[in-house]
C-alpha cells in the first residue's frame, strides 16, 4: 500500500512537473505575441510583426509539447487516482472538461489559424486570432487553477453517505475565495517565465552579433514586461496567496516557513536554514525577528501558530521539501526583481546593450524563472498533504484499488525515458528556430 | 439526462475516430505503400497538418466521460491501465514523429520519423479496436475469484493478456483471440478510411494503386466482419437482444454495411469525397452498433457477482449533468464550427501547403 501510493505520487509529480515545463511558456509568451501584433497594427513597422510570428514558432512548439505530455496528465486522474475520480468526478470533472472544450480547442484551433492564415484574413484578423490565442490559453490556467483551488480550499459541495463529493453549486466553484490569487499569481508567473526568455533570446543575439535588430527589441521588451511581471508575482499576488495558506490551511504555513514553535510575542522570517527533522528546528538559521508576524497580518506582535501546535496526521508529510520549494521560489523571486530592475536602470541610460556582463548573466538567468515556477506548485501540492481535498479527502484514499505499485513503477519507468528523448528533441528544436531566427519576410 | 450526455460523448467519440482516424489510417498506409520520398513526404503532411486538432475531440471524449460518469471513467481506466499507458506513449510516438521528420533533411531522420509515425499508427489502429472488444466482451468486475469480490464490485485490473488468450476465461486479459479479431478489423478499415484520406487529400502517385489496395482491404474487411458476428455470439450471447426489442436500433449496422458493401466499388467512384465518406460510414456504424448492442450497459461483467456498469450507476448527480448543460451545449457547438472552419480554410489538396510547425 505504501509503495501504491509512492509510485503513483512519483508518477504524478514527474510528469506534472515535465509538462508544466511547456504551458508557463505558453501563457505568458502569447501576451507577448499579442503585444508585439498590436505595435506593428499601430505603427506598421515590420520588424514587430517578425517577431510576433516568430515568438509563434516558439510558441507552437512548446504547443505541441504541452498536448502530447497534457493528455497523460488527464487521463492519469483515471488510470491512477481512480478512487479520487470517482468521488470527486462530480465536482473537477465540471472544471476539467469545460478546458477541454472551451480553453484547449479555442488555443488550438486559433493557432493553427494564426500560422497558416495571416495573408487570407488580413492584419486585423490575424491579431483578433492571437487574441483568441491567448485567451485560449489564460482561459486554459483558470480552469486548471479552479480545480486545483477546489481542491485546497473545498467550495459548494455536499458529501453523500457512500463517500462521494456532489456539486451543489457550480458558481462557488468560480468564487472560491482561493481561485483569484492563485489564478493572478500563476499567469504573472508564467509571465515571468516567457519575459525572461524573450530577453535572454535577446541578450543572446546581441552577445552574437547577429540579428541584433531583434535582439535589442528582445531584450527590451522582456526586460519591461519581466519588471512588472517580477513585482507583481511577489506583491500584490504573492503576499495574498501567502495570507490564504496562513488563513485556510495554518498547518501548511507554519511548515513552509518553518516555523517549529510558536512564538508567542510575534514570529520571525526565516530567511536560511536547513530543517531538522529530529530535533525538530532549523540548523545555521539565519531569521529576522517580528517579520512574518508583520506580513500576514500587519501587526508585529501578532502570534502565527507554529508546527508545535498541529497535529502529526495534520501536518505535510515532507517538510523539508515543502521548506526548500517555499524558500527556493520566494528567493530566485527576490533575486529577479534584483537584476530587471538593474536592467531598467541601465537600459533607461542606454547602456544595456553593451554592457557585456550583465547580458550574459541575463542570457543565462534563462532556467531560474522554470525552477520558481515550478518550486511554486510544489508548495501549494506539498502543503496540501496529507490530503487530496484538503481536510476531507487523504491522498493514500485516492489512489486507483486495483493498480500494483509493480505496475506504475513499469510505466513511470517507461514516462522517464519517453521523456527523457522528448526533452532532447525539444531542446534541439527550439535551439534550431531560435539560431535562425526571425527571418524577414520574402515577397 | 445520463442518456443525453451519453449521447454526446458517444457523437464526440464518433468524430474523434472518424478524423484521428484517418490520420492513424494515414500512417499505416505510409508504412507499407509509400515507397518515394515525394509520396512519404505528401502523406505524412495530409496528417501532420491536422493530428493536433482531432485529437482536441478526444480530450473533449476523456473531460466529459470523467464529468458525467465519474465511476466509469474511473473504474476503466484504472481497469485498463497497461494498455491505456501504452497508448498515451504511442500518441506521444506518433506526434514526434509527425513534427519532427521535416526538421532536418537528412534521409536517416526521417527514415526514423516516418517509422515512429508508421509503426505507432499501426499499433494505436489495433489497440483503440482490442479496447472496443475489451467492452462488448466485459470484464470481471470485482476481481471476482472463486465467486468471491476481491475489490469494490465496481473495479477490475485487466492483465495484458491471460495466458489462454480466451475471451471465455474466467479471468479474460486485454488482448485474446477474439478483441485481436476487432483489432485487426479496426485496422483495416482505418487503413482504408486512410488511403481514402490520401486520395482525397494529396497527389501523391500511388494514388491510383490505393483504390486497388481499398478494394482488396475490403474484401478482407467483409470477411472477418462476417466471421466476428458469429464468434461474437459465442462471446456475448446477448448481443442481438437490444436489436431484437428496439428495432429501430438496426439502423446503426445498416450504416456500417452501406459503408462496406458501397466500398466496393471504390474504383468507379468519381468524386474523391464519396469513398473518405463511405469509410467514415464504416467507423460510424461500426462504432455506433458495438454501443447499441450493450445500451444502456457501457462495461458488462463477465461474472454473476457484481452487475454491469451502466449510464444509469456510474453516472454524476442530476444537479451536475444538468449545469453541465448548459455550457456543454455551447462547447459542442463551438467544437462543430470550428471543425467546419477548419476543412474549408485547408480545403483542397495539401502538398502546397505549409508545413505550419
Amino acid at each position: 500500500m505504501e509503495d501504491m501510493i509512492f509510485y503513483d505520487r512519483l508518477q504524478f509529480a514527474f510528469t506534472i512537473t515535465f509538462h508544466y515545463i511547456f504551458p508557463q511558456l505558453t501563457m505568458g509568451l502569447s501576451l507577448l505575441i499579442v503585444y508585439f501584433k498590436w505595435k506593428y497594427l499601430r505603427n506598421n513597422i515590420a520588424k514587430y510583426n517578425n517577431a510576433a510570428k516568430f515568438l509563434m514558432k516558439i510558441f507552437a512548439i512548446n504547443f505541441t509539447m504541452g498536448v502530447v505530455t497534457g493528455i497523460p496528465m488527464e487521463f492519469q486522474f483515471g488510470t491512477n487516482w481512480a478512487k479520487f475520480s470517482e468521488l470527486t468526478g462530480g465536482i473537477i470533472g465540471q472544471t476539467l472538461a469545460m478546458e477541454g472544450l472551451f480553453s484547449f480547442f479555442l488555443e488550438s484551433s486559433f493557432l493553427a489559424l494564426f500560422i497558416f492564415g495571416e495573408k487570407l484574413m488580413g492584419q486585423k484578423l490575424h491579431f483578433l486570432t492571437g487574441v483568441l490565442v491567448f485567451l485560449g490559453s489564460w482561459a486554459s490556467g483558470w480552469f486548471i487553477l479552479a480545480t486545483n483551488a477546489w481542491m485546497q480550499h473545498p467550495v459548494g459541495y455536499e458529501i453523500l453517505e457512500n463517500g462521494k463529493f456532489v456539486l451543489e453549486n457550480f458558481s462557488a466553484l468560480f468564487s472560491n475565495p482561493w481561485l483569484l490569487p492563485a489564478f493572478l499569481h500563476n499567469q504573472l508567473a508564467s509571465v515571468v517565465t516567457s519575459s525572461f526568455v524573450v530577453a535572454s533570446i535577446g541578450a543572446f543575439y546581441i552577445l552574437r552579433k547577429k540579428q541584433t535588430k531583434y535582439g535589442k527589441l528582445f531584450l527590451k521588451t522582456g526586460v519591461i514586461f519581466g519588471l512588472i511581471s517580477s513585482v507583481l508575482v511577489a506583491f500584490p499576488t504573492g503576499d495574498w496567496n501567502a495570507k490564504n495558506v496562513a488563513k485556510y490551511q495554518p498547518a501548511a504555513f507554519a511548515a513552509m516557513e518553518g516555523i517549529f514553535e510558536t512564538e508567542y510575542a510575534g514570529a520571525e522570517i526565516v530567511l536560511i536554514g536547513q530543517p531538522n527533522m529530529v530535533e525538530k528546528k532549523l540548523d545555521n538559521k539565519i531569521a529576522v525577528p517580528n517579520i512574518l508576524s508583520f506580513l500576514t497580518h500587519q501587526e508585529w506582535n501578532k502570534q502565527i501558530p507554529g508546527m508545535d501546535q498541529f497535529e502529526k496526521e495534520e501536518l505535510p508529510d515532507n517538510i523539508p521539501a515543502l521548506y526548500y520549494s517555499y524558500h527556493i521560489m520566494v528567493g530566485l523571486g527576490t533575486i529577479f526583481i534584483g537584476i530587471m530592475a538593474l536592467a531598467l536602470f541601465f537600459l533607461w541610460r542606454r547602456k544595456l546593450y553593451t554592457l557585456k556582463p550583465l547580458l550574459w548573466i541575463i542570457m543565462f538567468l534563462v532556467p531560474f524563472p522554470y525552477i520558481a515556477n515550478i518550486t511554486g506548485w510544489y508548495v501549494a501540492e506539498l502543503g496540501r498533504q496529507p490530503y487530496l481535498v484538503y481536510g476531507l479527502l487523504k491522498t493514500s484514499e485516492g489512489i486507483s484499488p486495483t493498480v500494483s505499485s509493480g505496475n506504475t513503477l513499469f510505466t513511470l519507468l517507461g514516462f522517464v525515458a519517453l521523456y527523457m528523448l522528448l526533452g532532447l528533441l525539444f531542446l534541439v528544436l527550439v535551439g534550431k528556430t531560435i539560431n535562425e531566427g526571425p527571418k524577414p519576410q520574402k515577397h | 439526462m445520463e442518456i443525453f450526455w451519453y449521447i454526446i460523448i458517444a457523437v464526440i467519440l464518433v468524430v474523434f475516430f472518424v478524423l484521428d482516424g484517418y490520420d492513424f489510417g494515414t500512417g499505416i498506409i505510409h508504412l507499407f505503400f509509400a515507397k518515394k520520398e515525394k509520396d512519404k513526404e505528401v502523406i505524412a503532411k495530409s496528417a501532420g497538418l491536422f493530428w493536433d486538432s482531432n485529437e482536441v475531440w478526444l480530450v473533449a471524449a476523456g473531460g466529459l466521460l470523467f464529468m458525467a460518469f465519474p465511476t466509469f471513467y474511473a473504474s476503466v481506466f484504472s481497469g485498463f491501465y497497461l494498455p491505456l499507458i501504452i497508448v498515451l506513449w504511442l500518441i506521444i510516438f506518433r506526434a514526434i514523429g509527425l513534427e519532427f521528420r521535416s526538421q532536418f533533411k537528412f534521409q536517416m531522420w526521417k527514415d526514423i520519423w516516418d517509422t515512429s509515425f508508421g509503426v505507432s499508427s499501426l499499433l494505436l489502429a489495433l489497440f483503440f479496436g482490442i479496447a472496443l472488444g475489451n467492452i462488448v466482451r466485459g470484464v470481471n468486475l470485482g476481481g471476482v475469484e472463486n465467486g468471491v469480490s476481491v475489490y469494490e464490485g465496481h473495479y477490475f485490473f485487466l492483465p495484458l493478456w491471460d495466458s489462454s488468450f480466451s475471451p471465455l476465461s474466467e479471468t479474460p486479459g486485454v488482448i485474446d483471440w477474439f478483441t485481436i479479431i476487432i483489432g485487426l478489423i479496426t485496422v483495416v478499415t482505418l487503413a482504408i478510411h486512410g488511403a481514402n484520406w490520401v486520395i482525397l487529400k494529396t497527389n501523391s502517385s500511388i494514388n491510383n494503386k490505393l483504390k486497388s489496395i481499398i478494394f482488396k482491404l475490403n474484401i478482407v474487411l467483409a470477411a472477418l466482419t462476417t466471421f466476428s458476428l458469429m464468434v461474437w455470439q459465442i462471446v456475448n450471447p446477448n448481443s442481438l437482444d437490444n436489436f431484437i426489442n428496439k428495432p429501430y436500433l438496426i439502423v446503426f449496422p445498416i450504416i456500417y454495411f452501406t459503408g462496406l458493401f458501397g466500398l466496393f466499388f471504390i474504383k468507379k467512384i468519381k468524386k474523391d469525397i464519396y469513398g473518405f465518406a463511405l469509410s467514415s460510414l464504416l467507423i460510424v456504424g461500426g462504432i455506433t452498433s458495438s454501443l447499441a448492442s450493450l445500451f444502456p450497459v457501457i462495461l458488462p461483467s463477465v461474472n454473476n457477482v457484481n452487475a454491469p456498469l451502466t449510464i444509469y450507476n456510474t453516472s454524476a448527480s442530476e444537479y451536475g449533468l444538468s449545469v453541465a448543460l448548459t455550457w456543454g451545449v455551447i462547447g459542442f457547438i463551438l467544437l462543430l464550427v470550428y471543425v467546419i472552419i477548419q476543412k474549408r480554410l485547408t480545403r483542397g489538396k495539401v502538398d502546397k501547403m505549409d508545413y505550419g510547425h
